[in-house]
């Protein structure tokens, strides 16, 4: 059944249907109805768990730790401030291999203070060896959410599912909320088999050396890039369950003989699909929907790429000093094709500052002229500035 | 026909290790790295001999993790978990916080030393006590950042030496106080706060069963003496742990929801000096100059005032207090 419902609303029953024995999380904005929405579920007795209302991000991510350590399905959610002091602890549990959920509101990160949409902070935590799933709208927001134990579960890796702060979390769309009986089916209760267990004590988080930490780091990649078969087969199978795709690692929209294509992650795709659709582009332009950003899809962008002549990359986040981030890892993907594709990386929407629709025609221009820079942050409004900061 | 079997001969007594004949169960076994001596490795071992198998340890980064985890060995018979320096007290809520998701009376210990306790873990402690998850927390104090190679914390007694409070024309040692952290804790007004030394291991074991029958968050501070980071010989540990007691810089108390329960009395009252001048980090307090003696009568001053709070000044002997049936003596009692 459709219900109008807000993204966090929608996320927090679907995280609810995923039975967490434990959720902890501490409130920032945007992430906060998030948690509201879960403690109100639990003072219904709607949702039986152990909700731990902590005292930090911190505590969050480390009780969510002990408790996935200990055999329990865990969830927690943060947004930017939240998820940097997290940051020590997210590549703990990463390292520990541990099947926790974190939903991350996306928002930019202080200084100045912003609780606007970028993704800067689940790109501070790029490296620290979790699988990033990118939503582009609330019904993937509640799908992926449901994924997201489902993978966990099954790589023992952990999972964060990105969606945009306020674009996503704080707006009503129509929802389709999946049935609990189908939720149960698609996500059988967690049997851990490294759980904290008396009867056979097991030692985690032990001192490892340099004769077994290359392994152990090599053992962690190759789990990621494994994981990719389990997002797959994990959104495949949701999709016969439910006749809902959220596009596994990523998904090409468009001709497929395009000579222009765009790439962009989370709610932006929406914009862009939005405004191709109202600015018909006079040259064939695909666009390609990125919603795994790790493990990052590099063959699946190439082969998506191929026979274009200008790749732009839109992303809302960048690495002051170098540029783009979601931009070099696609130019590094591309490298070596035969017909490498120009690619044009912009920084977009920082800190809330809006995408209007006409971006998107002013943007395919300068492509077209080949004025741009190989990096630039669109809308700048140097006038804003002081003369020697432009 | 039945045939007579001849009876098997009667395997000779085999000669068990002292190891073997130890009647007690061990959670943390022989074996592993701690420095002779160590406080912390033999308070550890005490503490889960007491709790028994059924439980969970949490344990905060720090000597008792490098030396009893070095992969692929461990020397925990019982689940083990280490994540970070400063959330051992969090991760031990997690753990809780499963085990009452399923129903299990499994509890948690979660433990730390006295840097991953008294300062940078101390958010997560005070979380975990404001929430009142059923953990015993033990922090192991040996009164600095002893892996690190002996730097000051928020424990280091006042005028103690470590490497970042060295004694010089400027400076007496450490220029604070120690942190009066069990205070800090029965202001949370948890069921159960107590001190105890690994001098006194009979008080230690009744501890730990006692903070583990109650149901909520107790804590226990166990002073542990460690020869390499306070400069003493590895044979002498437990008599200087003993010494902290008797002296009344280290007093053995126990408090319930706030309000001072027991203590240890003392028997005779040691002078401070007796204890500090058994210690390297202390050294610099017996030149003969006035800031050197100011800071010895500031030490005894200071253990003069725990033993009054306290009132740990015991009337005539009991055999509860410092030299008491507890008292671990070799060679005689030390005078």
């Amino acid at each position: 059944m459709l219900e109008a419902l807000e993204g966090s609303q929608a996320v927090a029953r679907a995280v609810a249907m995923c039975r967490p024995e434990v959720v902890a999380a501490y409130p920032i904005t945007p992430q906060t109805h998030i948690v509201e929405n879960i403690s109100k579920l639990v003072a219904d007795g709607k949702l039986i768990c152990e909700l731990v209302s902590v005292e930090s991000e911190f505590s969050a991510a480390s009780v969510v730790l002990g408790s996935s350590a200990a055999g329990a399905r865990s969830y927690t959610a943060s947004s930017s401030q939240g998820i940097l002091l997290m940051t020590e602890v997210l590549f703990n549990i990463a390292g520990l291999r541990l099947p926790v959920v974190l939903t991350c509101a996306n928002r930019a990160v202080s200084a100045p203070i912003n609780i606007w949409n970028d993704h800067q902070d689940s790109m501070a935590v790029r490296d620290a060896g979790w699988i990033q799933i990118h939503c582009a709208d609330n019904q993937e927001a509640v799908d992926t959410s449901i994924q997201a134990f489902r993978i966990a579960e099954a790589t023992e890796l952990p999972v964060m599912v990105c969606m945009d702060g306020f674009v996503l979390t704080h707006t009503l769309e129509t929802i389709e909320m999946p049935d609990q009986k189908l939720v149960d089916k698609y996500l059988p209760p967690l049997n851990f088999s490294r759980k904290l267990d008396p009867r056979a004590p097991l030692s985690l988080g032990t001192l490892v050396g340099p004769d077994h930490f290359t392994e152990a780091r090599h053992s962690h990649h190759a789990a990621l890039m494994k994981s990719t078969a389990e997002i797959l087969a994990a959104d495949a199978d949701w999709a016969a369950l439910t006749g809902r795709s959220c596009g596994g690692l990523l998904t090409v929209e468009g001709p497929e003989d395009a000579h222009t294509a765009v790439i962009t992650m989370g709610s932006t795709v929406c914009t862009i699909r939005e405004a191709m659709s109202v600015y018909p582009n006079k040259r064939k332009t695909k666009l390609i929907k990125l919603r795994t950003f790790r493990p990052f899809p590099a063959a699946e962008i190439r082969a998506a790429c191929v026979g274009c002549k200008d790749v732009v990359v839109l992303e809302r986040a960048i690495s002051p000093g170098a540029g783009g981030i979601l931009g070099v890892e696609v130019k590094a993907a591309l490298m070596g094709m035969k017909r490498q594709p120009v690619v044009h990386e912009f920084a977009v929407g920082l800190g809330g500052r809006d995408i209007p629709l006409e971006t998107w025609p002013r943007l395919m221009e300068a492509v077209a002229r080949d004025e741009e820079p190989s990096f630039s942050i669109l809308d700048v409004e140097l006038e804003k500035l002081p003369v020697e900061e432009r | 026909m039945n045939k007579i079997e001849p009876a098997a001969p009667e395997a000779p007594p085999q000669e068990l290790s002292p190891r073997d004949r130890q009647p007690r169960w061990r959670g943390l076994e022989a074996g592993h790295r701690a420095c002779q001596g160590c406080g912390e490795a033999l308070a550890a071992r005490l503490v889960l001999e007491a709790a028994g198998p059924d439980i969970v340890v949490t344990n905060a980064t720090g000597c008792l993790e490098v030396f009893t985890t070095p992969w692929p060995q461990s020397a925990w018979r019982v689940p083990w978990l280490h994540s970070l320096f400063e959330n051992s007290a969090a991760i031990a809520s997690g753990v809780e916080a499963a085990m009452k998701a399923k129903g299990q009376r499994t509890k948690v210990i979660a433990m730390g030393g006295d840097g991953g306790t008294f300062d940078i873990g101390f958010q997560a402690l005070s979380g975990m006590l404001e929430r009142m998850h059923n953990v015993l927390y033990v922090c192991y104090d040996n009164e600095a950042y002893m892996n690190t190679g002996i730097q000051r914390s928020g424990s280091t007694p006042h005028a103690a030496m470590t490497t970042t409070s060295p004694p010089g024309k400027e400076r007496m040692g450490k220029r604070h106080m120690k942190k009066d952290l069990l205070s800090i804790i029965a202001a949370h007004h948890i069921p159960y706060a107590a001190s105890t030394s690994v001098s006194f291991p009979a008080d230690l074991r009744r501890k730990v069963r006692r903070a583990l029958d109650i149901e909520g968050p107790t804590f226990l501070l166990v002073h542990s003496p460690c020869p390499l980071g306070w400069g003493h010989d590895a044979s002498r540990s437990i008599e200087i742990g003993r010494l902290a007691v008797e002296c009344g810089l280290f007093p053995v108390v126990e408090l319930e929801r706030g309000e001072l329960g027991g203590v240890m009395p003392i028997r005779e009252p040691r002078p401070v000096a007796d204890y500090l001048k058994l210690q390297n980090r202390f050294r610099h307090l017996f030149a003969d100059d006035h800031r050197a003696r100011e800071e010895r009568e500031h030490l005894q001053a200071l253990a003069d005032h725990n033993i009054d709070k306290y009132h740990l000044r015991g009337d005539g002997a009991d055999p509860l207090d410092t030299a008491g049936i507890d008292t671990v003596r070799r060679g005689g009692p030390l005078r």
